[in-house]
């Protein structure tokens, strides 16, 4: 099967947890024992307080739209979704906030807003990585 | 801080040979051209210089070696496009302390034509958490910053199509800019559309094209040919490398703590400056650095930009050789805007010739807003 999209490689060890996550459509967070806040992306030590104590949970999967941006080519010879495309910077609920795709909607700059409330949905690319894409909040697909 | 203050000038400054789509020349042949021009505009000989720094693909001792030489002092910190601004600082502080006599900072790329480079290759976290998404490029990336300004701000598409008609004006002036056309702030809205909020006149040129800046300290700097360039600040900071790490989107905080530690030892204020030289690959770069480095408040950067301020004939020119925006953008701009601002000081810049130029700022980002250098320029100690 053709791949739409460059996929992870390799996985590193400290993230294998959210990758396993995806695979059961759980989106998956690091968070630290210490001070009890979550992060993203995955690394050994707390980025807020440098504990080395961290845990992980699953996150709603809600959030805001905290940028984007419409891609009208593609900028990656591996990336073959079909432009235009909305890229997406997502504020998780939890605080974290992640790269992704916004789907679900006209990508057109009049009809995207900032700050609008989203929802994740899971992409499965093959048996071993399924991506987080976010929508629209509520809204069908 | 204070006694580097002035302590170490600038004496060399040039680009390559040639500038733009050199298919011709490998990434070396770029770098070594420059730093044969600016070690000849001081007045000194390739023998004479006993410190490299250089950004990038190319190790210091990869440049030590191809020019013949054994360097005694190397730094190769590579924070991205910046790098060199920031070197300037390293080359300071080395100088004044004696570890090195003659410092070159320089910069080769065949960012257009690919001679003589390693395919850049994605590191584990871009390829987890960017890349599946079609991230690929600053494009990609910088347009988030853009878009959540305008969103928090209220700043419009015209405001950034400004600065790069501003940009061009300077450009028409400098016979080495690559885009010399005057433009409008129409053309800019209705250029080919790449990533919105940028439209291709919103993004910098990719060109081929190496730069050098020569160093030495201020009593040496005397003895060379030109009018020297004192070094009276500088300052260096990183925040985050993936966008989504940067805590404010729309202020760089590494812009802000490099301005600061810079104009401490400078011993200025933002008022002091005659000109302003910003890293601009991005139309929306400069208001956001303006905003960062305190010269107005956040979301007011663009109106630097208003009623011909910024412009040949202004009150505070900015981007005086026609940037990355229309000048030229090997891909790490960063040693491009010392030159120019250099040559303001000088006062050798013929019909884009800066009047009264006797301070001038440099400021330059590495990757989005990531790492910042800041430095500040001054024809008299």
């Amino acid at each position: 099967m053709d791949l739409e999209r460059p996929l992870p490689q390799p996985i590193t060890p400290e993230a294998k947890p959210y990758w396993e996550g995806l695979r059961e459509q759980k989106l998956m967070l690091p968070r630290c024992r210490a001070c009890r806040r979550a992060f993203f992306y995955p690394r050994v030590l707390c980025p807020h307080c440098h504990a080395a104590d961290i845990e992980w949970f699953q996150a709603s999967g809600r959030g805001k739209l905290h940028s984007f941006e419409i891609g009208y080519q593609s900028f990656n010879k591996a990336f073959k979704v079909k432009p235009p495309f909305v890229l997406a910077m997502i504020e998780l609920e939890e605080g974290p906030r992640m790269m992704s795709n916004l789907v679900g909607i006209e990508p057109d700059p009049k009809k995207i807003r900032c700050d609008m409330p989203v929802e994740v949905v899971f992409e499965k690319q093959t048996d071993e990585i399924t991506l987080p894409l976010f929508r629209p909040a509520g809204g069908a697909r | 801080m204070k006694e580097l203050r002035n302590s170490v000038c600038i004496v060399g400054v040039d680009e390559s040979d040639e500038l733009g789509t050199l298919p011709h020349k490998s990434m070396l042949t770029l770098h070594l051209e420059a730093v044969r021009n600016a070690v000849r505009d001081a007045g000194l000989k390739i023998s004479d210089v006993d410190g490299i720094f250089t950004a990038g693909q190319h190790s210091p001792a990869t440049i030590g070696e191809a020019l013949g030489i054994t360097p005694q002092y190397v730094d190769g910190t590579t924070v991205g496009g910046c790098s060199f601004i920031i070197m300037v600082g390293h080359a300071l502080v080395a100088l004044h302390h004696g570890l090195c006599d003659v410092a070159v900072v320089c910069h080769g790329e065949s960012g257009r034509s690919g001679v003589g480079v390693t395919p850049r290759r994605d590191t584990a976290l871009p390829g987890q958490y960017e890349a599946p998404f079609g991230f690929g490029g600053a494009s990609t990336l910088f347009g988030m910053i853009t878009t959540r300004h305008m969103h928090e701000h209220g700043t419009t598409l015209e405001q950034w199509a400004q600065v790069a008609v501003s940009t061009r004006q300077w450009a028409a002036l400098n016979p080495k800019a690559k885009n010399r056309e005057p433009i409008t702030i129409a053309d800019v809205l209705n250029s080919r559309p790449i990533c919105y909020p940028f439209n291709v006149l919103n993004i910098c040129l990719v060109t081929d094209a190496g730069g050098a800046v020569v160093l030495t300290r201020a009593d040496r700097a005397k003895d060379c040919a030109k009018k020297p360039v004192y070094v009276r600040g500088a300052g260096e900071a990183t925040e985050h490398v993936s966008l989504t790490q940067m805590k404010n989107l729309t202020f760089s905080e590494a812009t802000r703590m490099s301005g600061t530690k810079a104009f401490t030892m400078a011993g200025v204020t933002h008022k002091d400056f005659n000109h302003l030289m910003f890293y601009d690959a991005f139309t929306s770069g400069p208001p956001i650095m303006l905003e960062s480095l305190g010269f107005c408040k956040p979301g007011e950067g663009v109106h630097f930009f208003d009623n011909g301020r910024s412009t040949p004939g202004g009150s505070l020119p900015i981007n005086t050789n026609g940037g990355g925006l229309s000048y030229t953008h090997s891909g790490m701009y960063g040693i491009f805007p010392i030159i120019e601002a250099a040559r303001q000081l000088r006062g050798e810049c013929g019909p884009r010739q800066v009047p009264k130029c006797t301070v001038s700022l440099v400021n330059g980002m590495g990757g989005m807003l990531s790492a910042a250098g800041t430095l500040v320029l001054s024809s008299e100690k």
